[in-house]
């Protein structure tokens, strides 16, 4: 049984028409988006910004809702929960985010933030076994004891990330939905925080949804990588079969677009033309053309299905072989 | 004579005992048509040293105890206002990491670069030499985004309006600081290709700063790392990417995923980079260093030529092997 299965996920926003427009539409933030995630399994979701790959995240654990579709968590359909029902389901899935500081109240001390969700969840008999939970947890992230009493602006970014992950863990969740959780820290500290969440992984089987824009450091931590462009996933497939042969022309310019340390590279770069589309006003067909460098007329009036263009690799494009 | 030199430059906040040096001693030069990269992690003082070039950090609080920073032969941390107008705009150009916070939102594009052709092209100030600058830096319907208030254009398209300020004043040299991080990768990917256009066709010298390795590989000559307010590797761009000399270099260059490559583990820097006013005895970086010695908490080495064109802050630096070997 798969973990977490996300069938045709749609969130839709009302678009605010302005004072004194008329003209009432929607944008499409996630549209019809699919997908499956095993126990333990690393999926990574790349994307430029405005893809949808944020409210995606949002939605699986419900901080927005869904406006249609099914989020099925350990064979249970938990969109359409609500309630109790739905907080017992909650503390399964947990979210790490970017900015390590406004994700931590900088009021409560570190331990506080943490004996917070270990409260709620009601995951603590007393609260002897609670202190003892909330040092294990630290040591578990690599902070000490001693800190616990310390508030968040007594750490540095890395460190903040690190609480940041122990307050998602104290809930012994199955599943951890990471928003961009390196993005802010500098290089040196990036490293640092992703192996402790390879480590993490590997000692309490915890599932990821890692978010980034970064494809070097997503294909490095994921098993499995989704591209989303304009509210849709356009292409699927293993890490390492998405890095080397993309089939989608959209990855194949993403790919080309990240710059390589390695001085000696000879490869040929394909740089895109053009921004991403406003999602307000998507393009007919498909939401690639207008920047596609092998659009074809069918592309500009037919919408690609997503399909299994080999084994295990998926991709919304017409001409993908 | 090269275009501009840094010499021993040091920057402090605060005087007395309670000051806090964030710039020691950095020393490196510009030429004509030389793009150099200024690489370190937040706090090691790249963008105040950059910042000082034209002297946009305010000071006080800021000083300069010590150095000099000529452009043309000329120390700008002697000139007085007026001569300071002179650099500003017309030496000296600068593009920042938030294009949307550097333009003037009131004013339309169009509007913002004529003045500054005004200011110092007065000759070249019509809408004409707008729409071309425009179309120089790839804006596409350059007559209407002349039009166009800031807010209205992509982040890129606000990064090439800068460039295209930068390129109406015909600066000399242009400051790049973190140029591309806010922006998305493909984006990322076309201001990179602008730049070196313009050093292509223009000349035009950079000093272009950034977090990002991969950048320096795409677009540098040479390269500049800083720890903790000084240089400790200044290298060419395809020698210190291939055989980094100092172990902070080597470690930056390993803990970066690389697409397609990468190992089952990262190897990380451990700690964290050092605050200015608790540096770490001897050598700044011994406490995180992986091949640290045992004198290197005693002794603050110094930075020392290697080769031709090649300083290293690290008395240890021949015992160094290669990143991919």
């Amino acid at each position: 049984m798969n973990l977490l299965e996300v069938r045709r996920l749609k969130v839709y926003y009302p678009a605010d028409p302005g004072l004194f427009s008329s003209v009432r539409s929607t944008v499409k933030a996630v549209d019809g988006v699919s997908f499956e995630l095993e126990m333990a399994e690393t999926l990574g979701v790349v994307g430029e910004s405005g893809c949808g790959k944020t409210t995606l995240g949002r939605a699986i654990v419900r901080l927005v809702e869904p406006t249609d579709g099914e989020i099925w968590l350990e064979g249970e359909l938990i969109s359409t929960m609500r309630g109790a029902e739905l907080r017992s389901r909650r503390r399964k899935i947990q979210m790490v985010f970017q900015d390590p500081f406004g994700s931590l109240d900088p009021r409560m001390t570190i331990g506080e933030s943490i004996g917070e969700a270990i409260d709620i969840h009601r995951l603590a008999s007393s609260e002897g076994a609670k202190q003892e939970r909330i040092e294990a947890l630290l040591a578990d992230v690599g902070l000490t004891a001693d800190q616990v009493g310390r508030y968040p602006h007594e750490f540095s970014g890395g460190q903040r990330q690190r609480i940041g992950i122990a307050r998602a863990l104290a809930v012994e969740p199955k599943l951890i939905v990471c928003d961009e959780p390196v993005s802010a820290l500098d290089v040196s500290i990036q490293a640092q925080i992703i192996n402790l969440m390879q480590d993490l992984q590997q000692r309490h089987g915890i599932a990821y949804l890692f978010i980034a824009h970064d494809l070097a450091v997503v294909e490095h931590i994921s098993r499995r990588i989704m591209v989303m462009y304009l509210g849709k996933v356009v292409e699927l497939a293993d890490a390492g079969t998405l890095v080397r042969r993309p089939k989608h022309p959209y990855t194949q310019a993403l790919i080309s677009a990240v710059s390589v340390v390695d001085p000696d590279s000879k490869r040929q770069r394909k740089i895109l033309p053009g921004d991403v589309p406003s999602p307000l006003n998507p393009p007919p067909g498909c939401p690639f053309h207008p920047r596609c460098p092998v659009a074809e007329a069918r592309c500009r009036t037919e919408a690609p299905s997503f399909r299994e263009v080999e084994a295990g690799h998926w991709a919304a494009c017409h001409l993908a072989v | 004579m090269p275009l501009l030199e840094i010499n021993d430059l040091t920057l402090e906040f605060g005087s007395g005992p309670d000051a806090t040096r964030v710039v020691d001693g950095v020393s490196l030069t510009v030429e004509a048509g030389e793009t150099l990269c200024l690489v370190g992690e937040s706090g090691c003082g790249k963008s105040v040293t950059a910042l000082s070039v034209a002297r946009l950090v305010r000071s006080p609080p800021a000083r300069y105890p010590r150095g000099a920073i000529r452009i043309n032969g000329r120390d700008v941390l002697k000139m007085s206002k007026s001569e300071l107008r002179e650099v500003r705009g017309r030496l000296v150009s600068y593009v920042f990491q938030e294009p949307g916070a550097s333009l003037n939102p009131v004013f339309r594009i169009g509007t913002q670069i004529k003045e500054n052709l005004r200011l110092h092209r007065p000759e070249a100030a019509t809408d004409e030499e707008v729409v071309r600058l425009l179309k120089q830096v790839g804006i596409p319907a350059p007559e209407i985004r002349a039009r166009s208030y800031p807010h209205e254009l992509s982040g890129g398209m606000q990064q090439r309006a800068m460039i295209a300020m930068a390129l109406a004043s015909r600066a000399k040299l242009l400051i790049a600081d973190e140029p591309t991080t806010a922006l998305d990768v493909t984006i990322q990917a076309q201001i990179i290709e602008l730049l070196r256009d313009l050093k292509r066709e223009f000349g035009t010298s950079i000093l272009l700063i950034t977090h990002n390795l991969g950048i320096v590989g795409d677009i540098a000559d040479r390269v500049a790392v800083m720890y903790a307010g000084q240089i400790v590797e200044l290298a060419p761009a395809h020698e210190l990417l291939r055989r980094p000399q100092h172990p902070y270099t080597r470690a930056l260059i390993r803990s970066v995923p690389s697409l397609g490559a990468t190992p089952e583990r990262l190897v990380a820097i451990p700690g964290a980079v050092p605050i200015p006013n608790a540096l770490p005895s001897g050598c700044r970086f011994h406490p995180r260093c992986p091949e640290v010695r045992e004198d290197c908490s005693r002794q603050a080495p110094a930075l020392s030529e290697v080769g031709s064109g090649r300083l290293v802050r690290c008395p240890y630096w021949d015992a160094n092997s290669e990143v991919r070997s």
